[in-house]
């Protein structure tokens, strides 16, 4: 019989036996993301609702103020389903992002007590929203219908790609803010206003076009692209931009390496500073 | 043969850091580098070039031992002296800063009942949780449920979400999970003498069954000498960080109740003798055991408070301070309550004023049986025992049957883990 055979020394740098291990546990990921979806939906009375309502009233409050009375430009396409479009990618890598900086001091408990791939737990929230942006593109599939938008099917299968970018991007930028939250346990209260101001640099409420000619500094976030994308793509609001994917696609490479470096970097000491 | 666990030369250093909160913020850090950039620049390039000493503590030094496969290998040693930094280096939690282990097999480790347990779970999903985190694979979970259900003894509430379980059948599942695990070694924190002593009795033929029949090896940490005795063949005693020794069970245990200080005579409520061991000048001068009422004899069902005044000769405040009081029976001197402000839930401060008033109460009913209770003190600051007293306090507790919560707690003769407390700071 094979028997594995574990050293244990004082650090270890990382290798790909790691991804091996983690792809090991991917059973432990399950249950952890199992186990976020079923205590939200236990708690809450409405449920899978929840994920629904939240964008859908972001949705509303938006349309009223910045479609309606502000008269904020919507590339040619009404400002309720293109401001959804936005929204829906932007609460996904949001709330991703947040959850995950989070989720070593939430889940402090198991981490000081029991050994695993420290990163499943990143892994596994980022999973749970993607799930809650399953249940809400639902309302924009009933927009598209309402409004007689019927996406190209290029534009359907940039989709996954997209999705790609966004979950990457949400767990690269969250490892790294994961690791100097345990660290530094102030970073959490920045978080949310640094989340606010993303919002308002990333093409949500308004179209890219309206920066003119600058529009490319901004492209650096990967948000960016991603919203352009989607809204050319399922909208038609502009031509696909590949130039502006690359760069998403980039961005999002570097943000993952810096991410899992420094998550890594530390990874072996979160137990004694947690 | 090869030893299925290889110990060799393992430390682990902790550098003390003297921050405000416990932890450090960006904040100070940030605005520390503003104000005092040469300062900064100073400090840094000393701590590069190595003239900067940080303040060091080494939780273990140079330990080195091995377990053969089928041992149920028992480590002893007072409170702070490096028995749990010890199994979470060898759970892999953390990582040592010296030496090396060579592990043969896979290690299952349960340093806590119920790590993950989620109130709103029901038992079922919890089973499956709690199995997953402890390393088992889905099939495996499925294949050993009913022989887990059964085992808790919780066949009519697998279904039932946890927070509704009376703390004795919470802790059997909990147990029960990770007693199944099919790993080849298994490392216990602790934890193995909860519950009633029917189930104690039955946590430790399992643990005889899976070393016999199944071939596992148990590394078993405990303070319950009678649990050590009968479990364990062979034992290490960690004293201060250093294996002091280790050999036959029976020679360890009597060697280590040897060097135990002296019980003191029974002392009067207000004056403690000022002869017991004191570093860094640090005493009690008031300890008052009652019930959340103020009444000095409890009932089964009260709970129980614990008052601890103390000031030391420190003009700063004490860092990394811990407490851990201990209540056992008089009468079978075994530990049926330990109070650990290292393992509470809320955290204790670990920055505390040099002199002041502790508060320690349970948030459960503490369900101990009629008799005398005696209460151990230990004061430890940077894991090490200040101020150690032994048997410091008695206190009654009377019981009305109908008082008693025989359900859960039938015989409370062994340590229970699951009172929940809490430590406050006046």
């Amino acid at each position: 019989m094979n028997t594995p055979t574990t050293t244990i020394r004082p650090k270890k740098l990382f290798s790909f036996a790691d991804l091996k291990e983690v792809w090991d546990y991917r059973e432990l990921l399950y249950f952890f993301t199992w186990r976020d979806l079923k205590v939200r939906y236990k708690q809450t009375a409405i449920g899978v609702l929840w994920a629904i309502f939240q964008p859908l009233l972001t949705m509303i409050v938006f349309s009223i103020f910045f479609g309606g009375l502000l008269k904020v430009p919507s590339d040619g396409v009404p400002y309720p389903i293109f401001v959804y479009t936005g929204l829906l990618f932007w609460q996904f890598f949001s709330t991703a992002l947040s959850d995950t900086s989070n989720v070593l001091i939430v889940n402090q408990a198991i981490i000081t007590k029991v050994y695993f791939p420290r990163l499943l737990l990143p892994l596994s929230t980022v999973t749970t929203k993607f799930i809650d942006f399953i249940v809400a593109a639902v309302i924009l599939v009933g927009m598209m219908i309402y409004y007689g938008y019927t996406p190209n099917l290029a534009g359907l299968l940039i989709l996954p790609l997209l999705l790609l970018i966004t979950f990457m991007a949400s767990v690269g930028l969250g490892l790294f803010l994961a690791s100097i939250n345990v660290k530094y346990r102030d970073v959490r209260y920045v978080l949310p206003f640094f989340i606010q101001i993303l919002l308002f640099v990333t093409p949500v409420i308004y179209p890219a076009g309206i920066l003119g000619k600058h529009s490319w500094i901004l492209a650096l976030n990967p948000m960016m692209g991603v919203i352009q994308s989607a809204r050319a793509a399922l909208l038609g609001t502009t031509v696909l931009n590949w130039l502006l994917v690359t760069i998403s696609l980039l961005a999002t490479a570097s943000l993952l390496a810096i991410g899992i470096y420094t998550f890594k970097k530390t990874e072996r000491y979160f137990a004694d500073i947690i | 043969m090869e030893p299925i666990i290889k110990v060799t030369g393992i430390g682990k250093k902790y550098n003390i850091t003297h921050h405000k909160a416990g932890y450090i913020t960006l904040r100070d850090v940030l605005s520390n580098i503003f104000k005092n950039p040469f300062d900064f620049l100073k400090y840094k390039a000393k701590e590069m070039v190595g003239l900067e000493k940080k303040e060091e503590f080494w939780a273990l030094k140079n330990v080195n031992f091995s377990v053969e496969k089928g041992e149920i290998l028992g480590i002893i040693g007072r409170n702070g002296a490096g028995k749990s930094t010890l199994l979470k280096i060898l759970s892999q939690i953390t990582p040592p800063t010296t030496g090396e282990i060579k592990i043969t097999g896979s290690v299952g480790s349960l340093l806590e009942v119920g790590t993950g347990f989620h109130p709103e779970l029901t038992g079922r999903e919890n089973i499956f949780l709690n199995g997953a985190i402890l390393g088992m694979k889905n099939q495996e979970i499925v294949r050993k449920f009913d022989e887990i259900v059964k085992f808790a003894g919780v066949e009519k509430f697998v279904d039932t979400p946890v927070k509704y379980y009376s703390s004795g059948m919470y802790v059997r599942l909990a147990f029960s999970v990770a007693a199944h695990m099919e790993t080849d070694i298994l490392i216990i924190d602790e934890v193995l003498a909860v519950g009633d002593s029917e189930f104690q009795k039955k946590c430790l033929g399992k643990m005889e069954d899976i070393t016999q029949k199944e071939g596992k090896t148990i590394l078993f940490v405990s303070h319950n000498m009678t649990a050590i005795k009968q479990l364990c063949n062979k034992c290490i005693w960690i004293s201060k960080g250093n294996l002091k020794m280790s050999g036959s069970t029976d020679n360890v245990v009597g060697a280590y109740l040897n060097a135990m200080p002296d019980k003191p005579e029974e002392s009067s409520s207000t004056t403690i003798d000022q002869n017991i061991s004191q570093l860094h000048g640090t005493r009690f001068t008031n300890i008052d055991i009652s019930n959340t009422n103020g009444d000095k004899v409890l009932q089964s069902d009260d709970r129980l408070k614990i008052k601890l005044h103390y000031n030391s000769d420190n003009e700063n405040q004490i860092d990394n301070a811990r407490i851990v009081i201990t209540v056992a029976s008089e009468s079978s001197k075994n530990t049926v309550l330990r109070f650990d402000s290292n393992v509470t839930e809320e955290s204790f401060s670990n920055k505390i004023e040099s002199s002041g008033e502790i508060v320690c109460e349970t948030t459960d009913s503490i369900n101990l049986m009629d008799g005398t209770y005696l209460v151990d003190i230990d004061f430890l600051i940077d894991g090490v025992s200040v101020c150690y007293m032994q048997g410091i306090r008695k206190f009654e507790v009377e019981t009305s049957l109908k008082n008693y919560n025989y359900k859960n707690y039938p015989d409370k003769t062994v340590c229970d883990y699951i009172t929940k407390y809490n430590f406050k700071l006046k």
